[in-house]
């Protein structure tokens, strides 16, 4: 057993956090929540550049070959510095559901797009309230034009193509479910950006008339493939969530040992001291439940489900947590524009819910807690 | 990242579960993986007599403090392997309870700072459970602040008078020798009069008393000393140097405590998947589910917490303070699970009787039992203090004691 990063991996950590100090540092993300560019174009292209996005996208398609154990270590490191691009919709979504269900032509027409930078995909999966669910998707294929209605759809308004969601059959179980690839800048697709809590990823609503696409794996197959998307997604946003949720307590214990009340650090007083050890208990559990979950997804392993889904639960629990004391332990500061902690407290509690909220998730959990003890 | 045992671990593991099959006491199985807490009771045996058997055992068999060398009656092994066997061990691990602050605390401080001859003597009889040890650090003037100490030992010739009294000593009463700390120069701060020693828990002077605790049960103890006489050459560490030597102690003490931490987790999954409500199985009630999930989470969250402290130790690094959570979490859910357990039954979760309930009783005395966990070993206020400060990095309280000569602090309580 090693349950550790390599030192390779740990070298590709430091590199991307010496870049995002760099290209992505707080005014950065503040250009993008107030609203001057939908996203960071310039360092997008420069996450191309480093080979970030197609770390684990195979070099014959244009990516990196690394793997997903470097692509988490990647993925902390995004989540540290709240970066504003699309990195999450096109690398863990749309990326993972090419990789896993795309034809050999599919993958050569995107995977080399998305690892250049070239290319934002998204996955278009839910219809307004409610958590996965066959149950939800309305939208409808026939042939190869789908119609109906997509919201919310991260990074929808900027994205080139989708990865749709669609109803093909109505025996109400999962194999009524396929999926299709969308080119959003096609025909028949009207895009509306949606206003949400973290404007540095935005949220979109996609309404398909008549929209051509092209189906993405077998007919019928589709929530098999969501199943699996999802999983392998809550473990990387789980570890952005970490790297959120770790960034959040530094902010927190340096204003604790800077600021002065009473005549001494506010950090010397139990009341503070006690929040930040339960945020640093909440992060360490989190990332403990990451490693797993990094190994599992690295495996491809039989216990991905449960590590995903406890990876996911934890990591959103401590970054909300985190995010929360950490504005707590700022006091009025932390509650003014001009900090940077709501830009957490926003982040938190926007991936908390991204790809199903935590109740979903801690329900997914206990179902496969119990078919492994049944098995 | 790597999970799976290497051909050599594989091996480790496939030879410690045939020993274990081949010698485990199997008829207190089925007693055992209901006993949730680490205190456990049995019903025809004396946990102490049936664990000294299996120690006695495991020692001959080598599996015995198997992360210690050979000479001081370990086997040399990894700290993998080490978790490996832990694993295999499986339930009959609670069986070394009367065992593990000699193993996690006494042994580790003895092998710091005794002498090669003390070491031979006394670690191999400490690792086959020969000789029980027992740890004499808290007093009722020192608990949280064990600094404060009052028991006092002077010297007198080539040997030390002691004079005090400890309490919360657990397993002082079937314990053949203790690790003790006292005050031999009251003249100084605190932290800087104090010196260990290790003593025969059946010298002259020396008195046991059962403390009856809250659950009803009497595992610690209150231990008076009265002219206890102990050469100096059971000295371990300067004298003035106690409180360094103490650090050790407790460091291994969070260490060990965290390595064998029931959180009541899995007996809670158990019985929420077999429990029948009104409409249906526990289990299947959303408000359910979303407390197992998190308490699932924070299980898992400190195994692997663990396994990440290991995974350091294996590489000759230094575990990073990780592992200082580990109490903190599990006193809490332990006492949270069993509070939850009990609200499930109704009415009748009050009932303690065995064949009442489901659960055979056992969230009753998780709950009566639940308060110690989070006070015993570092209360979880200490251990806020200790995260925050070490690995954190906050200032320290302000100390009004800091500065002062010990005997002219004022004192009150206890």
């Amino acid at each position: 057993m090693n349950f550790d990063f390599s030192d390779e991996q740990k070298q590709m950590r430091d590199e991307a956090r010496k870049f995002l100090s760099e290209q992505c540092p707080p005014k950065a993300v503040r250009a993008v929540l107030d609203g001057e560019a939908a996203y960071d174009k310039d360092l997008w292209k420069g996450l191309a550049e480093m080979g970030f996005l197609g770390v684990a996208i195979p070099e014959q398609f244009g990516g990196a070959g690394a793997g997903h154990l470097e692509l988490c270590v990647i993925a902390e490191e995004m989540g540290r510095a709240l970066a504003p691009v699309p990195f999450s919709s096109t690398v863990y979504l749309a990326a993972e559901a090419l990789m896993l269900a795309g034809s050999d032509a599919q993958k050569r027409k995107w995977l080399p797009k998305i690892a250049a930078g070239e290319a934002i995909g998204t996955l278009a999966l839910f219809e307004g309230k409610g958590n996965p669910s066959p149950k939800v998707i309305k939208l409808t294929a026939s042939g190869d034009s789908l119609n109906g209605t997509k919201k919310p759809v991260p990074d929808g308004a900027i994205a080139d193509f989708a990865v749709v969601a669609a109803r093909t059959g109505s025996t109400g179980r999962d194999a009524d479910i396929s999926l299709f690839l969308v080119d959003l800048k096609g025909g028949g697709v009207e895009v509306k950006e949606l206003t949400n809590i973290d404007p540095t990823r935005g949220q979109a609503e996609i309404i398909f008339s008549n929209a051509r696409a092209e189906p993405l794996g077998a007919t019928g197959e589709g929530w098999g493939i969501i199943s699996q998307v999802l999983d392998r997604a809550a473990v990387l946003l789980a570890f952005e969530q970490v790297g959120g949720a770790d960034r959040a307590l530094e902010m927190g214990r340096d204003y604790a040992l800077d600021r002065i009340a009473f005549g001494r650090p506010i950090g010397s007083f139990q009341a503070v001291k006690h929040i930040l050890a339960d945020m640093y208990v909440s992060a360490t559990l989190a990332r403990s439940n990451c490693y797993y979950g990094a190994w599992a997804l690295s495996t491809n392993a039989a216990e991905l489900p449960e590590a995903a889904a406890a990876a996911r639960i934890s990591a959103t629990q401590a970054f909300q947590h985190c995010a929360k004391n950490n504005i707590q332990v700022h006091g009025g500061m932390g509650f003014t524009w001009e900090f940077d902690c709501h830009m957490y407290y926003r982040r938190a509690n926007a991936t908390a819910l991204g790809l199903g909220s935590l109740s979903y998730w801690e329900d997914a959990l206990i179902d496969r807690m119990r078919k492994k003890n049944a098995a | 990242m790597n999970f799976d045992d290497t051909p050599q671990e594989a091996e480790f593991r496939a030879t410690a579960r045939k020993w274990i099959d081949a010698n485990a006491p199997k008829e207190l199985e089925a007693e055992l993986s209901k006993s949730s807490l680490g205190r456990i009771r049995l019903t025809n045996h004396d946990i102490v007599e049936v664990g000294k058997a299996w120690q006695k055992k495991k020692a001959e068999g080598g599996w015995a403090c198997l992360h210690w060398s050979k000479e001081y009656g370990g086997r040399g092994a990894t700290p993998i392997e080490k978790v490996i066997w832990q694993q295999e061990e499986g339930v009959y691990g609670k069986l070394t309870q009367p065992f593990q602050i000699g193993e996690g605390m006494c042994g580790p401080t003895v092998m710091a700072y005794g002498s090669e001859e003390h070491k031979r003597r006394y670690l191999p009889k400490l690792a086959s459970g020969e000789e029980i040890w027992c740890q004499l650090f808290s007093e009722p003037a020192g608990g949280s602040d064990v600094a404060g100490l009052r028991t006092r030992a002077e010297k007198q010739g080539d040997n030390w008078i002691i004079n005090g009294q400890k309490i919360w000593t657990s397993g002082a009463h079937y314990s053949d020798y203790g690790l003790l700390i006292t005050r031999t120069d009251p003249s100084v701060p605190k932290h800087k009069g104090l010196t260990m020693f290790f003593l025969d828990m059946k010298s002259k002077g020396v008195e046991v008393r059962p403390i009856k605790q809250a659950n009803g049960m009497q595992e610690f103890n209150e231990v008076y000393f009265t002219d206890v006489v102990i050469p100096d050459s059971q000295r371990l560490g300067a004298v003035g140097d106690g409180w360094n030597v103490s650090l050790t102690t407790l460091m291994n003490e969070r260490m060990s405590i965290g390595a064998r931490l029931a959180t009541g987790f899995p007996e809670m999954f158990e019985f929420c998947s077999s429990l029948m409500m009104d409409d249906g199985l526990a289990i299947d009630d959303p408000a359910v589910r979303s407390r197992l999930a998190s308490w699932a989470v924070k299980a898992s969250g400190l195994k692997y917490t663990s396994y990440r402290a290991i995974s350091s130790l294996s590489k000759g690094e230094r575990p990073g303070p990780e592992n200082s959570i580990g109490k903190l979490v599990a006193g809490t859910m332990l006492q949270d699970i069993a509070t939850y357990a009990m609200d499930l039954e109704g009415a009748a979760g009050a009932l303690t009787g065995a064949s009442e309930e489901e659960a055979n009783g056992q969230f009753q005395q998780m709950l009566l039992t639940s308060p110690s966990m989070r006070i015993a070993g570092g209360t979880d206020e200490i251990l806020r203090n200790i995260i925050a400060e070490r690995v954190l990095g906050l200032p320290g309280d302000i100390r009004v004691d800091k500065d002062v000569p010990f005997n002219k602090i004022p004192t009150k309580g206890r």
